[in-house]
């Protein structure tokens, strides 16, 4: 597709801290270029807010190549911005057309408290891998990676799974702010490895506790979450979820 | 997991939602079955006898104290796990996401829900409670094979005379697909029954299920409006 550039109207979320009230406030952006991604766009406009002696919109980003999950924005309506499988840092402005309205908002749930602007707290979903996502190696020299036989398909399904970047696109998507998805992923990529096998009921019960103390709903099957996830997580792994739940609640004495 | 935490924790709840559902999808086989008894054009002899029997017989008197637990339980459920919810995001959108990546009638159970509840109550008025308790001045008795019985059918038809009963019945019946549709499904999914083997047939089959059992139950009021039986 042929470069070109455009004019458009951003109306982003501003809020100095968790504590004050937000709003919504218009910048009109000039000459950007269809080859620039989503967040250079936005540099764009820091660096003229800088340049202003204004306060600059403080947003997420890490990596910027799509696989560390810090880029966090509510764009028109969806999660990541309009395209599918895909972070906003690795959305390009030639999504977009000259003359556009871009709405931008910070992921909106009551376990994601705004820090700033468009930067929300995840760090719910490090205590939920506190919890349970993790294999225990207590002791020893590192076994040899191929010592334990793992079946191909298990191991793509595991790996499928293991490629949720925690970002919180699914939480931000539900109509409940259910974090189903990204728990779902990661009980199934330990779940189906023998690995996790030995501390499975455990994981899957702690971790389901520690996601209802930080405040998220409980998931109710839209599918809302699988459409917005940057990796294509399937929602096949929250039915798995629920299976590894109540049979570890089944099985456990206590 | 104590058993507290079927209705303390997020995926337990869920599990209650989905295991009531699955009863009722049973019982609401059962009760098309009977009710479409009414089709044998016979003035209503095979249905009253059939209604006769869910009336009379023990073990059937019992199972209905487990339906209304049934029923209530996945009411009372439905609407605290809605409340809860919806508290979970306190700040809301200023765009909505909308349809974009989920269907309406999967965000709008519990509107199909209280639809259907209003519907119930209606329902029981028209049919349980004369039955059980009150009687009705429609509700006569009849004599089939030497046995003493309520003429169910005659009530049936006196009740579906009336045109906004029969609107009612149809556009409840409309809900009640549409919370099958995405409620068969989601049930399924809730008690871990979803791999991608099956998903596809468990979909097609809930959307089947939906329509034929909405669409049994939609055609009874109509057929007696009209006339056809």
């Amino acid at each position: 597709m042929e470069q070109y550039s455009m004019n458009l109207t951003l109306k982003v979320w501003r809020q100095k801290n968790s504590a004050e009230r937000g709003s919504f406030e218009t910048y009109p952006v000039k000459n950007i270029s269809s080859e620039m991604s989503f967040l250079e766009m936005i540099d764009v406009l820091n660096e003229e807010l800088i340049r202003d002696g204004k306060d600059p919109i403080a947003f997420d980003h890490d990596c910027r190549e799509g696989i560390c999950g810090m880029c966090s924005m509510y764009i028109n309506g969806r999660p990541h911005g309009p395209w599918q499988n895909n972070t906003v840092c690795q959305l390009h402005m030639r999504a977009y057309k000259d003359g556009d309205t871009i709405v931008i908002e910070p992921w909106r749930a009551n376990a994601f408290p705004v820090i700033k602007d468009l930067m929300v707290d995840r760090s719910s979903f490090d205590r939920i891998i506190q919890a349970g996502g993790y294999i225990s190696v207590n002791t020893g020299s590192p076994v040899d990676a191929n010592a334990i036989p793992v079946e191909k398909d298990m191991a793509d399904a595991a790996f499928a799974a293991a490629a949720c970047i925690g970002c919180g696109a699914c939480v931000a998507a539900c109509k409940n702010s259910s974090a189903m998805l990204f728990l779902s992923a990661k009980v199934t990529h330990l779940a189906l490895l023998p690995q996790g096998h030995p501390e499975r009921r455990t994981r899957a019960m702690n971790m389901v506790a520690q996601m209802d103390k930080e405040g998220f709903g409980a998931c109710t099957n839209t599918g809302a979450c699988e459409a917005v996830c940057p990796k294509g997580i399937s929602i096949e792994n929250i039915a798995r979820l629920n299976r590894e739940y109540m049979m570890a609640g089944l099985a456990s004495d206590k | 997991m104590k058993w507290s935490e079927m209705f303390t924790s997020s995926v337990g709840k869920k599990w209650v939602m989905a295991l009531t559902g699955l009863f009722l999808i049973i019982f609401l086989i059962v009760h098309a079955g009977i009710n479409a008894c009414i089709w044998a054009n016979d003035g209503g002899v095979m249905f009253n006898k059939a209604a006769h029997f869910m009336g009379s017989t023990v073990v059937i008197r019992i199972a209905e104290i487990g339906l209304f637990l049934g029923i209530f339980l996945h009411i009372i459920q439905g609407y605290m796990l809605e409340m809860q919810n919806r508290s979970k995001r306190k700040m809301g959108y200023a765009v909505p996401m909308g349809n974009k990546g989920s269907k309406w009638y999967s965000r709008s159970m519990a509107l199909l829900g209280t639809i259907l509840l209003m519907f119930f109550i209606l329902h029981w008025w028209h049919f349980w409670v004369p039955a059980r308790f009150i009687g009705h001045e429609e509700l006569t008795e009849i004599d089939i094979n030497g046995v003493h019985m309520h003429n169910m059918y005659n009530l049936m038809q006196y009740t579906f005379q009336q045109g906004w009963v029969v609107i009612v019945y149809v556009l409840a019946c409309i809900s009640l697909c549409w919370h099958l549709v995405h409620g068969f499904q989601s049930a399924f999914r809730t008690v871990g029954v979803s791999n991608s083997k099956y998903l596809a047939t468990i979909t097609n089959v809930g959307i089947g299920y939906a329509i034929i059992i909405s669409l049994a139950f939609a055609m009874m009021p109509v057929s007696m409006y009209l006339g056809w039986v």
